[in-house]
């Protein structure tokens, strides 16, 4: 049984690709970060502005698709006022779901963000979903770009473990 | 007036019935394949063929005189004897069977290149090359010393010849052009190209990966110097390819890897090679593949190459005119000479979540930079849409790849 890709274009994913939320660039981010997806040219920067512990303002810019900007946008409303922990571990949840090791329903934190729980039906879509967390994950420990191939492939390498 | 004669039209319907997986349904709805640049389909004869000499003749070749060794090994060098005729080359020794247009590549960047290459040579590309004619020629130039020279295109997506023969200097040694462009589709003029390189005393190497499958090829008339093209896009299996070399330019060449089957007689002092094509083919080679794809030309001369381009051509045609009329719909490659092949953007749309979507409508394309990236950047797109024409695709679903296209922006809104 294989979700139907429709529903994953339901109208929330649809209407961040239209309006992505915090798209553009910050005057003076603590930390950012370059994501690139080398397989298919999709790119994504993430810039944010820690306060304390506090992610006190974030932004993304990029040309990707429209599961990779909608991610992006969902993720920069979500982490936005949560501690550099939280955000981790949202991060860390999404992928999993993403992936398909953790149901959507056993993700504690994961709200609204369940909308991309479908994506682990689509294999050669995963990446796109998760580049802007890959990215923002880099950002929070000073990696100046990322990928999703190679050592740094999320796939292999789930972000946020340990 | 000279009188054209038209070629005996493709039964289509009868064609499609040859190939079992176009009965496929996917996501509810009838297959839709139109990736056919990326991998052609197999029809039943060719499936037979692989099944027969599973079952009744296989062994390894050129080496044991038992039955089966010696029918394995007659059957494989039918194989090559049918390749030889299909594009013209004037000896069988002239085809090489190597795992795909990607090897034949290298084996010439390796074999030639290391060989006729120097510091300070320069190699000729153009800007529509798939990766796998740019790469080996960078690792060469990287492992020699030597410059790449780029040919450019115009904005349809033609190369511009003018700019091709400027590139020439007394440091030029190769040129490595591709017959038919991967991502745009356009035809080169490969025949008048080489003519010049010559007149400049300069071999050139042709990718025939996407010629192969839709053009009549004939070696001996584009009078290049070698051609390398790949079984799974001309319905043949994967891990099969051929290299076409012109005699006395293989013979000149060092051999590309060694082994057994490629040697003349070894010591540990000396080894001598077999002639070619021998010495290019060291262990056992995929002798199932090479004798399917010795089918697969069969099943492709027996419905005639000139009426495969001309189905072919009326379904590019008639693609190209219907996209052109939809709203937000962008085709890139407009040269006048086209294989059929039809990239587009949608307006708005990433590549991706075209392909993803298309897929719910049975429809196979392919989305991404198409291994060229090159191209890409110079048409200032990350990525495109691609939909690939094959002789057993039709015009219906040509009307599912645009009924498809309105779906997707009907979803974006």
């Amino acid at each position: 049984m294989t979700a139907d890709p429709k529903s994953l274009y339901q109208e929330v994913i649809l209407d961040h690709n239209r309006k992505p939320r915090n798209y553009g660039s910050l005057e003076h981010p603590s930390h950012q970060a370059e994501g690139l997806n080398p397989l298919c040219g999709d790119h994504i920067h993430v810039a944010l502005e820690l306060a304390g512990d506090t992610v006190a303002a974030i932004a993304f810019r990029g040309e990707s698709c429209a599961i990779c900007k909608a991610s992006a946008s969902m993720m920069t409303v979500a982490v936005k006022g949560r501690t550099q922990s939280d955000a981790r571990t949202l991060a860390r949840e999404f992928v999993d779901m993403a992936t398909g090791r953790l149901a959507a329903g056993d993700a504690a934190h994961i709200g609204r963000l369940a909308v991309f729980s479908g994506i682990s039906e689509l294999p050669m879509r995963v990446k796109c979903a998760i580049l802007p967390w890959h990215t923002l994950q880099a950002a929070f420990d000073a990696v100046a770009t990322t990928s999703t191939e190679a050592d740094a492939d999320p796939m292999d390498a789930p972000i946020g473990d340990a | 007036m000279t009188r054209i004669s038209r070629p005996a039209a493709l039964d289509v319907e009868r064609v499609r019935a040859d190939f079992p997986i176009l009965g496929l349904t996917v996501a509810g709805k009838p297959l839709v394949y139109l990736d056919n640049a990326a991998s052609s389909q197999m029809p039943q004869p060719v499936i037979d063929r692989l099944v027969r000499y599973r079952t009744t003749q296989h062994a390894n070749i050129h080496r044991a005189v038992h039955h089966l060794s010696e029918t394995a090994t007659s059957e494989y060098e039918a194989a090559r004897k049918k390749l030889q005729r299909f594009i013209n080359a004037r000896e069988a020794r002239e085809v090489i069977f190597t795992s795909g247009t990607t090897d034949g590549i290298n084996l010439v960047a390796q074999g030639w290149g290391r060989r006729f290459v120097g510091a300070g040579d320069e190699i000729v590309l153009t800007v529509l090359e798939h990766h796998s004619n740019i790469v080996p020629w960078q690792m060469l130039a990287e492992e020699r010393g030597a410059t790449i020279r780029v040919v450019p295109i115009d904005d349809a997506g033609e190369l511009l010849t003018d700019a091709y023969e400027a590139l020439f200097s007394d440091r030029t040694r190769i040129v490595a052009l591709g017959h038919v462009s991967n991502a745009l589709g356009s035809i080169n003029p490969v025949r008048r190209m080489v003519a010049f390189a010559h007149s400049r005393g300069v071999p050139v190497l042709v990718d025939g990966a996407q010629a192969a499958p839709h053009l009549a090829v004939d070696v001996q008339e584009l009078d290049c110097d070698f051609y390398a093209f790949s079984g799974h896009k001309m319905c043949g299996p994967t891990g099969i390819g051929v290299l076409y070399g012109r005699a006395a330019l293989l013979e000149a060449m060092q051999p590309f890897k060694g082994g057994g089957d490629m040697i003349h007689t070894v010591t540990f002092e000396k080894t001598t090679y077999a002639p070619i094509p021998h010495k290019f083919e060291a262990g056992t080679p995929p002798i199932a593949a090479a004798i399917g794809l010795g089918a697969a030309v069969d099943y492709l001369s027996a419905l005639g190459m000139p009426a495969i381009a001309a189905h072919e051509h009326a379904l590019l045609r008639d693609a190209t005119e219907r996209l052109q009329e939809l709203p937000g719909v962008r085709i890139l490659g407009t040269a006048r000479d086209k294989a059929a092949v039809l990239s587009f953007v949608l307006e708005g749309i990433h590549p991706h979540d075209v392909g993803t979507l298309l897929n719910e409508e049975g429809v196979a394309v392919r989305t991404g930079h198409h291994c060229a990236q090159p191209l890409m950047n110079r048409l200032g797109v990350a990525a495109t849409s691609r939909a690939s024409f094959a002789f057993y695709n039709t015009l219906a679903e040509v009307d599912a790849l645009v009924a498809g296209i309105r779906a997707v922006q009907k979803v974006f809104g």
